[in-house]
C-alpha cells in the first residue's frame, strides 16, 4: 500500500543532504567547540558557519542567531526573557488566541506570576487585526508576541505592520515563525522583528534544534545556567550535529522556497477543491488568501476527526486533526475554537500539511480515498441521522 | 477500524442516545428485545473518535442474547477489559457506551411500563446536540 505523509507542519523527514552533512560530527569532528585541540576548533569553525547560514536565512547579523534545543525552547526563552528583563518598566503583554502552546502555556504561567496578557482575538480567516493590537496596547506594555503563521490552518499575521507599531511604541516584538521559516520569506529587518523563534525539524532538519534570532540591542538574559556557551546566553555544550544540520536544512530551504511553493501551493489548490467538491457539507478553515503554502484544514459535519484519522490510516495517509481527542484534552482545539467554530465543526476537521515528498499522484489517491470513508463515518454518525431527518424526513422512516 | 453492529434497528424496543457534542462523543443504541426479555438484537451509531466507536461496537455484541438482568450487569470496565483496556483518556468512551446501553433500556422500560429493578433514568446532555450541532 502506498504511503502518504500528510503531516509536514507536525515535523519533517531529515532530507538526505542534511543527514550527510551532519554524520562527520557524531565520531569524527565530535570535538567540544569550547576546547582548543583540532577536532574542536573544526566543530567551532563549523558552528560558526551554521550560524552564518540561519543569519543569512533571516536576513539577520550572525552575532543575532542563539541555537536552543527546539522552537519550544526559543519561544520560553524570548517571552520570558523580556518580561522578566522588562518587568519594572510594565507587565503587560499581548499575544493572540491562536498560538502554538509553547507561547500560550509561557504566558500562562506569567500570568501566575502576576503579569497581565492580552489574547488579540482573530477573524474566521484566522488573522488578527492591527487595529486591535494598536488598541491593546498600553503604557505597561513590554512585549508582542504573535506567531508568523499558525500550526493548524496555516494563517499568515501581517508581521511586518505588527513589527512597525510595536517599534513605534517602543514595545519588543517576538515572533514564532517555526511553521514559516523555510515555507514563506521571512527577513528580520524589512518586517520589523525584534525576536523570531524557529526549529530544524520543520524545514527538513532532525527534531532536538532550533534557533531564536534576538536584535542586536536587546540585553536578553540567559535562560538556562552554565557554562560561558552561545556568548554566555545559552548555556550547555553545542549539539553540533543538529546546528550543522539546521545550517544546512535552513539553506537549502531558502534557496529552493520560491520554486517549493508555487509547487505545494497548486497541489494544495488542488485538494482543497477537490475535497470541497465531491464532499458535502464540508468547509476550508482559515484564510484562502494569507495562508502557508502547504497547509489545507477543513473540517467535515457530522463526524469526528480521530475516527476520520484512523480510516485513513487504514489507506497509509497519515495526517492530523483538532478534534478533542488528538489534542489529549476533552477540548477541540484552541484554533478552531478562536476563529468561531461550534465544538462538533471543530471536531470533524482535518490538516493535511504537505511538503517535499508530497505528489500530484498522492493527491489523486487521497481524493479517490477520501469520499468513501467521509461517507462510511456519516452512515455511523448520529448526527448525520438526525440532519437527515431534519433536512428531508421522507428519506428516513420511523 | 471496522466496527459491528454499525446502523439502526427498525421499530425498536429502546432506543438511548448519550454524550453531548461539546466533548466529541455521542453514542445512540437501539435495542430490538422479545417477548421475554431477551435482547435479540442491538444496533449502534456513534459520532466519536476510535474508542467510543470500539466501546459502542463491544458493548452491542456483548449484549446481544442476554436478558435484561444480565444486561444491566454490563458495566463500562466489562466493556474495557472485553477491549483489552484502554488507556485513561478514553476511559469515559466505555462510560458513554454503558450509559448508552442504560439508556436504551430505560426507554424500552418506559415504553412497557415496566419497572426494572436497578435502572436509573439516563442523564444526558443530549439537548445540547439540538441547540448547537446545526446552527
Amino acid at each position: 500500500m502506498e504511503k502518504v505523509y500528510f503531516d509536514h507542519a507536525a515535523t519533517t523527514y531529515v532530507r538526505p543532504e542534511v543527514l550527510e552533512a551532519m554524520l562527520p560530527y557524531f565520531a569524527e569532528d565530535y570535538g567540544n567547540p569550547s576546547s582548543i585541540y583540532e577536532i574542536a576548533r573544526s566543530a567551532k569553525k563549523t558552528l560558526e558557519t551554521a550560524r552564518d547560514k540561519a543569519a543569512a536565512a533571516l536576513g539577520a547579523d550572525p552575532a543575532e542567531i542563539f541555537f536552543t534545543g527546539s522552537g519550544t525552547e526559543a519561544d520560553n526563552w524570548a517571552i520570558r526573557g523580556i518580561a522578566e528583563l522588562y518587568e519594572k518598566k510594565g507587565r503587560h503583554i499581548i499575544s493572540s488566541a491562536i498560538e502554538h502552546h509553547a507561547v500560550l502555556h509561557t504566558c500562562e504561567y506569567l500570568e501566575k506570576r502576576g503579569f497581565e496578557v492580552t489574547y488579540l482575538p482573530v477573524g474566521e480567516d484566522g488573522i488578527i487585526r492591527v487595529a486591535d493590537l494598536e488598541k491593546a496596547v498600553r503604557p505597561d506594555t513590554t512585549l508582542i508576541t504573535i506567531m508568523t503563521a499558525n500550526n493548524e490552518i496555516g494563517s499568515i499575521q501581517p508581521i511586518e505592520e505588527i513589527g512597525a507599531l510595536a517599534r513605534s511604541k517602543g514595545i519588543v516584538f517576538h515572533t514564532d515563525a517555526v511553521q514559516a521559516v523555510g515555507h514563506i520569506p521571512i527577513n528580520v529587518k524589512s518586517q520589523n522583528i525584534d525576536m523570531l523563534s524557529l526549529s530544524a525539524h520543520k524545514l527538513y532538519g532532525p527534531k532536538g534544534v532550533g534557533a531564536l534570532y534576538v536584535k542586536k540591542g536587546i540585553p536578553l538574559r540567559s535562560f538556562i545556567f552554565g557554562g560561558g556557551q552561545e556568548r554566555g546566553r545559552r548555556a550547555g555544550t553545542e549539539n553540533i550535529p543538529g546546528i550543522v544540520a539546521l545550517g544546512k536544512a535552513i539553506e537549502l530551504a531558502v534557496s529552493e522556497m520560491e520554486e517549493e511553493s508555487r509547487r505545494l501551493s497548486a497541489l494544495r489548490d488542488k485538494l482543497i477543491d477537490g475535497i470541497l467538491s465531491s464532499v458535502p457539507h464540508t468547509f476550508l478553515n482559515g484564510s484562502s488568501v494569507k495562508r502557508l503554502p502547504n497547509n489545507v484544514n477543513v473540517s467535515f459535519e457530522f463526524i469526528e476527526g480521530e475516527s476520520l484519522l484512523l480510516l485513513l490510516d487504514m489507506k497509509g495517509i497519515f495526517a492530523s486533526s483538532g478534534s478533542a481527542c488528538t489534542s489529549g484534552s476533552l477540548d477541540p482545539s484552541h484554533v478552531l475554537l478562536a476563529i468561531g467554530l461550534p465544538h462538533e465543526k471543530a471536531h470533524g476537521s482535518l490538516r493535511i500539511t504537505l511538503g517535499r515528498s508530497s505528489t500530484e499522484g498522492q493527491v489523486e489517491y487521497f481524493l479517490k480515498e477520501l469520499p468513501p470513508i467521509v461517507s462510511r463515518l456519516r452512515d455511523m454518525s448520529p448526527l448525520f441521522e438526525e440532519y437527515l431527518k431534519i433536512s428531508d424526513p421522507a428519506r428516513v422512516s420511523g | 477500524m471496522n466496527p459491528r453492529n454499525v446502523g439502526e434497528i427498525e421499530d425498536p424496543s429502546g432506543v438511548g442516545t448519550v454524550g453531548n457534542v461539546k466533548c466529541g462523543d455521542i453514542m445512540k443504541v437501539y435495542l430490538k428485545i422479545t417477548g421475554e426479555g431477551i435482547v435479540e438484537d442491538a444496533k449502534f451509531k456513534t459520532f466519536g473518535c476510535g474508542a467510543a466507536v470500539a466501546t459502542s461496537s463491544m458493548a452491542t455484541e456483548m449484549i446481544k442474547g442476554r436478558s435484561i438482568d444480565d444486561a444491566l450487569h454490563i458495566t463500562n470496565k466489562a466493556v474495557m477489559d472485553a477491549l483489552d483496556g484502554l488507556p485513561p483518556i478514553k476511559v469515559h468512551c466505555s462510560c458513554l457506551a454503558e450509559e448508552a446501553l442504560h439508556a436504551a433500556l430505560w426507554d424500552y422500560s418506559q415504553k412497557n411500563g415496566l419497572a426494572i429493578d436497578g435502572l436509573k433514568p439516563p442523564v444526558n446532555d443530549i439537548e445540547e446536540l439540538h441547540e448547537g450541532a446545526f446552527a
